[in-house]
């Protein structure tokens, strides 16, 4: 509802709902206010030009035309409402048949459909007039019935889609009868689409009623619609062009009231974004300028990344989210670095930011933020820097392909861009970084599209797509979440081997924590966009005092857990990073909290952001019956 | 007293066979684990027992009967993996719970039955108005849960109802799997590619491969002396923890 109303709100929207209300207005009371003015005969004034008494004139038994314009409204709005409501049931239940009736019937209704959607319209519209013979009804009836296939095809689409959703499984398999499912799930799940398109499809369907009737085909004397007054006054249009061109004005502002209406609610929903701090990652760049470049003469060689008081905002609504709220670490020639925590702790966003892939609306902003010792905040353009010392690794590796191009050439294509390679040397090269990771036969490999290979060879080659530089930086965000264990492991091996071999430093980003103990020396936890604790990998079990990573690292269950002993979960929810608290962002899901801990932050310090570092934790005693909240 | 049995379950998409001959029991009472990678058939075997997938060939049966497959009472529920697209986003968390309950009820029968169900899975009764739009994943999943409860099942299958949750909600959900199992006397099939999930809340362990049964047995036994080389490798594969980091890296590309 929220979104109709914003669509009113548009220009479009306030032109279009305007039009449609007054449409709307005249097609209810015109015909009781103006009923007998538009009825009566002036038989002085017989087929008139326009004057103060008849503005737009009057027809050949002398009766206004403005007014007739003005009470033809109702006919011709109900005439079209009606049929394009027949054309959407009757193409909602055609669409509707395969989910309703099963493969053997649904499949040859829809093909019958695409070819009545192949025929022109306006062919069907004639040849149904003349089956259910002239007159308003039979109008309506083919108006309708040739703009069904239309909407059965629009229908279907829509509703397959949702039809493939696990709730309308969930419903099937607990029994719910087709024709609920169909009344509950399927359909106001595309209520939206299907009416604004049937908003639009109106202003059609009432210049299509105005063509019929105009032919003679439409409504019939002495009922008269707008078509109707058009042929009318057809006849004498050169001496007399209002008669005619009046009720041509109605059905195009009548049409436009729908097309511009349907028309703004389409675009509200079209433009409709969700989560607005969520990034999406194309390769255009925006950047805040950072205050003052620290020089760079003392730089560490050995430093791969630097990144000191790092800040990612996102405008929401009139305010400002911090996902990230200053995040400061370094990363060594061939370190691995883990990055742990909960979806929302701000821990992808964080690497985004460092390979400089945020794009507008979100700001970063850092007290410096370095590769290899240069400044990405300098003002300059690192794409270069960027393209061949750092790699990254998304998550699914479906999408992080163009699936119409082969492998190689996405592979050689960043070997061009950045080295200026030719042709042949970016694919000699793309062939051996695919042997690199591991890929057997890579000639012929290369020359496959991504859905050819595996889930995990899809991550083995995106890994090689880093490796086609001389990187010394992967950021690997959840490289192996969507993968099952025999194929993570074969990623996780790769990614260290990689490390070893070629000396590359390597972020891992995770919400498992036994993944990143795996590969990475050192390791990060990130809760409310904020580094809680930074040690290394080898403590986590033993030695981790943040209450929180404790906390994380028993809710895992591995090859040893208790079996007799409920798993530790985390009471409460994560910090929803538009209301971040006073105090300790875990304090609110924290045992040890005090009063301290909920009014002043602590800040890192010796490796943890805690007032209570290390204290034991309190057993955990059985759990009672109110809301775990998890 | 529900023991769910398939006998040389296949189901076939087409020419492709997805599950090939496979038969499995799930004792009265007790959570099989069913481990295996993505394409090797588990989702596939519980999308047949619920009637959401053809079984092309063998029997499912439940005590010994054929099990009801169609119809409004089903004794088989399931779990679906994903809460983010298994609850209807446009529906109320009542309304979805409710729907499942096979009797028709009247209203406030109904309302005290959706209030009872959510206070099995630990969610507040008070959450019956409000869409799932407004819940955490962790919510989402015990909302699911109570609905296949809803239906007063005899066996649950729970598929991959962990993976797409934050590890920290995890534990939460498999906490309240084996609690179900322990007070409702549930049989549950427990799907999952997560061994140490799998041996955290099952008693006996099968593991698919290539769309057929290549081991089954008690839990310790498979886990401590797996009998195929694709049982080996799988618990191979397994993250060591937090605890005991693997320190020889193992190689093994295909």
């Amino acid at each position: 509802m929220q979104r109709w109303s914003r669509a009113a709100r548009t220009p479009l929207g306030i032109v279009g709902f305007g039009l449609l209300a007054v449409t709307l207005f005249l097609a209810v009371f015109a015909p009781l206010i103006w009923h007998r003015q538009a009825g009566d005969y002036d038989t002085d004034n017989l087929l008139a030009g326009a004057s103060g008494e008849h503005w737009f004139g009057t027809d050949n038994l002398g009766r206004d035309i403005f007014y007739r314009v003005l009470v033809a409204t109702r006919l011709s709005i109900t005439l079209a409402v009606s049929a394009t409501l027949i054309a959407v049931v009757v193409g909602v239940v055609l669409g509707a048949a395969p989910t309703l009736l099963g493969r053997w019937i649904g499949r040859p209704l829809i093909g019958l459909v695409n070819i009545l959607v192949a025929f022109p319209g306006l062919l069907l519209v004639l040849f149904f007039a003349i089956v259910f013979g002239v007159g308003a009804k039979g109008a309506v009836l083919a108006v309708g019935l040739a703009g069904a296939p239309t909407f059965a095809r629009l229908g279907h689409t829509l509703m397959a889609a949702v039809a493939g959703r696990d709730f309308v499984a969930a419903a099937r398999a607990s029994g719910v009868r087709p024709g609920r499912i169909l009344v509950r799930h399927l359909l106001p799940n595309i209520a939206e689409p299907l009416i604004v398109n049937a908003t639009i499809g109106a202003g059609g369907v009432l210049l299509s009623f105005a063509g019929l009737s105009f032919l003679g085909l439409g409504v019939q004397s002495p009922d008269y619609d707008w078509g109707r007054m058009m042929q009318d006054g057809l006849g004498g249009i050169y001496v007399h062009p209002l008669a005619a061109l009046a009720p041509g004005a109605a059905v195009i502002i009548a049409g436009l009231a729908f097309n511009l209406s349907g028309e703004a609610v389409a675009r509200a929903l079209g433009v409709q974004v969700d989560v607005a701090w969520r990034a999406v990652v194309t390769p255009t760049r925006h950047r805040a300028r950072a205050a003052a470049p620290p020089p760079a003469d003392d730089v560490d060689p050995d430093l791969v990344l630097d990144v000191a008081n790092l800040r990612v905002a996102f405008p929401h609504g009139g305010d400002v989210i911090r996902p990230v709220r200053g995040v400061t670490f370094q990363v060594r020639r061939g370190e691995a670095v883990g990055i742990v925590g909960e979806s929302g702790s701000g821990k992808s966003l964080t690497a985004l930011a460092v390979a400089d892939l945020l794009e507008f609306p979100a700001q970063v902003d850092a007290d410096r933020l370095a590769v290899l010792g240069t400044d990405l905040h300098d003002g300059t353009d690192h794409r270069h820097l960027l393209g061949t010392s750092v790699a990254m690794v998304f998550q699914d590796p479906m999408t992080s392909f163009n699936p119409a191009h082969r492998v190689g050439a996405q592979l050689a294509e960043a070997a061009r861009a950045h080295q200026g390679a030719t042709r042949k040397q970016a694919w000699r090269r793309a062939v051996d970084r695919l042997s690199a990771v591991h890929i057997h036969d890579p000639h012929r490999r290369a020359r496959q599209y991504p859905f050819e290979f595996s889930g995990g060879m899809r991550q083995r080659a995106m890994i090689g797509m880093g490796l086609m530089g001389a990187p010394k930086l992967i950021v690997a965000d959840e490289p192996t979440t969507a993968l099952d264990v025999t194929v993570q492991r074969q990623v996780l091996d790769m990614l260290r081997e990689v490390r070893t071999t070629d000396d590359v430093a390597l972020i891992l980003i995770s919400h498992d924590v036994s993944v990143v103990a795996e590969v990475c020396d050192r390791v990060m936890v990130m809760y409310a966009g904020r580094v809680v604790e930074d040690l290394p990998a080898a403590d986590l079990a033993v030695a981790a005092r943040h209450p929180y990573t404790r906390a994380l690292v028993a809710a895992v269950p591995d090859m040893h857990s208790d079996l007799d002993a409920p798993l530790a979960t985390i009471f409460g929810q994560p910090v929803d990073p538009a209301h971040v608290p006073d105090g300790c962002a875990y304090a609110a899901r924290c045992p040890l909290a005090d009063r301290r801990c909920r009014t002043q932050e602590p800040t890192l310090t010796s490796g943890v952001a805690c007032w209570h570092p290390g204290e034991s934790l309190p057993v955990p005693h059985a759990r009672d019956a109110r809301e775990v909240d998890a | 007293m529900s023991r769910l049995d398939l006998q040389e379950l296949t189901v076939r998409y087409r020419h492709t066979t997805a599950v090939d001959r496979v038969s499995l029991t799930v004792p009265d009472g007790e959570i099989v684990g069913l481990v295996g990678e993505s394409g090797s058939g588990k989702s596939s075997i519980a999308r047949a027992i619920v009637g959401l997938a053809p079984v092309s060939g063998g029997r499912i049966e439940l005590d010994g009967r054929e099990l009801a497959r169609r119809g409004r009472r089903r004794p088989v529920q399931m779990v679906f993996q994903d809460p983010y697209s298994s609850l209807d986003p446009r529906m109320t968390v009542g309304e979805s719970i409710a729907e499942a309950i096979p009797e028709r009820l009247d209203r406030t029968v109904r309302r005290r039955e959706v209030e009872r169900l959510l206070h099995r899975v630990h969610l507040d009764p008070a959450r019956a108005g409000q869409r799932p739009g407004q819940l955490s994943g962790g919510q989402r999943q015990r909302v699911a849960l109570a609905r296949a409860l809803a239906g007063r099942p005899e066996v649950l299958i729970a598929d991959e109802i962990t993976s797409a949750l934050d590890v920290s909600v995890q534990g939460a959900i498999l906490n309240l799997i084996r609690e179900m199992q322990r007070e409702l006397g549930l049989s549950i099939l427990f799907i999952s590619h997560n061994l140490a999930v799998v041996r955290y809340v099952a008693s006996r362990i099968a593991v698919m491969y290539q769309g057929r049964l290549v081991e089954d047995g008690p839990a310790a036994e498979v886990l401590g002396d797996p009998s195929h080389e694709y049982t080996r490798r799988l618990l191979a594969a397994v993250p060591a923890g937090v605890a005991g980091r693997s320190t020889h890296p193992r190689k093994e590309f295909r």
